[in-house]
């Protein structure tokens, strides 16, 4: 019974950690610029539609193409900002949280038709030469790629983590987190970091997008999967901190394996949000967030 | 230095300021003085363009201000200290000093100006690698101005920097106030503690319910019967 439950937990650390990264993009966003992006999850669609195209087109490993994924995404991030979310800044904080839920909502269906039109509802994954290996310890089953997927991750959200405390633009980005107008006071352009935050939040997505194509598989409808798993994953961590969310993330993994493995596998996903309405009845400021940061 | 000229700014649909005008001329000390709610905050922010004035006319050194977007009006000069500071409470005293100077024309000079602001305020530099968060109110207060000195600025804007002080730093405060001004920088001054303001100023305004009603010498408003009986007491 052991090696079964601690393969089930390793399998739901392994997932966890992309909800993870998932989940730092919508948050980086969200603490920024403080709306919800719901159209996220079609963010990651498009980040992994991007990496399975590049392999199956021009040959490039999923891995090694990662930079070409998130220049993509950064620039459909930048489209998509300058087009239709620049609009909402603009508006006082209630009406701007509705509008970008009916934007959002409206841009992913838009998506997901998109990528319907273009590429079919079939389920794609990709699939190298190594796909099928893995490592064994104990008993305990590793699969390769999921394995190098956890690094990759934990390698995406520590450049993150860099970049936010150590830089100069990051500085800015943690200033108008905390007080855009005192941001706006030191000659911080404020929009630029709008920006620049909802540009790293579709880079973010997209390479979780690819870490899903290679570890599991992609379709046209797996947005509002991933927004909504990212949305637990945001509150249960607690906004303001990337490494809380990305430890929530791998919460949230553990949660659904363990109920997937002690009462079955369709109680997954109400475990998930059992665990949502848990955190937000009891502590709403997440589980490392600080009550400070709402503010 | 700068001009505002009979400016009107709403807060929606809400009129906050009614045709106010004013100056400030270099090297100057100008108080704004006037009950709670007059509109001091809502000129101070008009004049940084975080609220947009619906109709009149703000220069600054010859520059419409109205046309130059808020980050750029930080640098041309004009910087402002909010209320209570607004220090970044979960960075550090340093990264606090550093943001002050994030405007192009501040950067260069950051090393030089970060010295002179210890100068001034010595306290800074023991905290460094503090929080902002955890200091006490004087301090953060310190560290509001400095980082605000950071910006290099022309024109030094302070809103009721004295205000939940202890009365022992509420002098102090000021003293460094009125050496920055010493140094050069113009300094326009909103403050609750209208004999400290008045005392402190050059010259100052009155302002009640969005409006001007009275301008004068520091001296000839402490002596003016209508200042002396709603303010003074």
């Amino acid at each position: 019974m052991l090696q079964p439950l601690v393969q089930n937990i390793v399998y739901g650390i392994l997932i966890g950690a992309l909800y993870g990264l998932a989940a730092v993009g919508l948050s980086l966003v969200f603490g920024v610029s403080k709306f919800l992006n719901v159209s996220h999850g079609e963010l990651l669609m498009l980040g992994g539609y991007a990496s399975f195209w590049i392999f199956k087109l021009l040959k490039v490993d999923p891995f090694v193409s990662i930079p070409l994924t998130i220049i993509f995404l950064l620039l459909i991030g930048f489209i998509l900002y300058r087009l239709i979310f620049s609009r909402l800044i603009k508006l006082e904080v209630e009406k701007k949280i509705q509008n970008s839920l009916l934007v959002g909502f409206g841009l992913s269906t838009i998506l997901q038709n998109i990528a319907l039109r273009l590429w079919t509802a079939d389920d794609r994954s990709i699939t190298t030469a190594y796909s099928g290996l893995s490592f064994e310890l104990a008993g305990i089953r590793f699969p390769a790629v999921r394995l190098i997927s956890l690094g990759i991750a934990i390698v995406a959200l520590i450049s993150l983590q860099i970049f936010l405390k150590k830089t100069f633009t990051g500085k800015a980005i943690r200033a108008t987190v905390e007080d855009w107008q005192s941001a706006s006071l030191m000659g911080i352009n404020i929009h630029q970091v709008y920006l620049l935050a909802f540009m790293l939040g579709c880079a973010m997505a997209g390479v979780a997008g690819t870490l899903v194509s290679i570890c599991y598989s992609i379709d046209p409808s797996m947005g509002l999967n991933w927004t909504l798993k990212s949305m637990v994953v945001m509150v249960l961590g607690g906004l303001g901190s990337m490494v809380g969310t990305f430890v929530g993330g791998i919460i949230l993994g553990v949660t659904e394996s363990a109920t997937a493995f002690f009462i079955g596998g369709n109680y997954r996903l109400i475990a998930g949000l059992l665990l949502f309405l848990i955190i937000l009845i009891f502590r709403p400021q997440g589980l490392f967030g600080t009550k400070e940061g709402d503010k | 230095m700068l001009k505002l000229t009979d400016i009107d700014t709403y807060y929606g649909d809400l009129q906050a300021l009614w045709g106010i005008s004013l100056d400030v001329n270099e090297g100057e000390m100008v108080s704004l003085i006037g009950p709670n709610g007059a509109g001091k905050t809502t000129t101070l922010l008009s004049i940084t363009g975080l609220l947009r004035p619906a109709r009149g006319g703000i220069t600054f050194d010859g520059h419409d201000l109205l046309k130059v977007p808020p980050d750029k009006i930080v640098d041309l000069g004009v910087s402002m200290v909010m209320e209570g500071g607004r220090v970044f409470a979960s960075m550090t005293v340093m990264e606090n000093l550093e943001l002050g100077a994030y405007g192009t024309r501040a950067r260069k000079e950051r090393a030089e100006t970060i010295e002179e602001v210890f100068k001034t305020f010595p306290r800074l530099k023991e905290r460094l690698t503090q929080r902002a968060g955890t200091l006490s109110g004087g301090e953060r207060q310190m560290l509001a101005i400095g980082r605000a000195m950071m910006s290099k600025p022309k024109l030094l804007m302070l809103d009721e920097p004295s205000f939940g002080l202890a009365p022992i730093l509420v002098d102090s405060i000021f003293e460094m106030i009125k050496g920055i001004n010493q140094q050069g920088v113009t300094i326009l001054l909103v403050e609750q503690n209208v004999r400290a303001a008045l005392e402190l100023a050059d010259r100052a305004y009155v302002i009640e319910n969005g409006r001007i009603v009275g301008e004068g010498s520091g001296e000839a408003l402490l002596s003016f019967e209508s200042v002396r009986s709603a303010y003074l007491g």
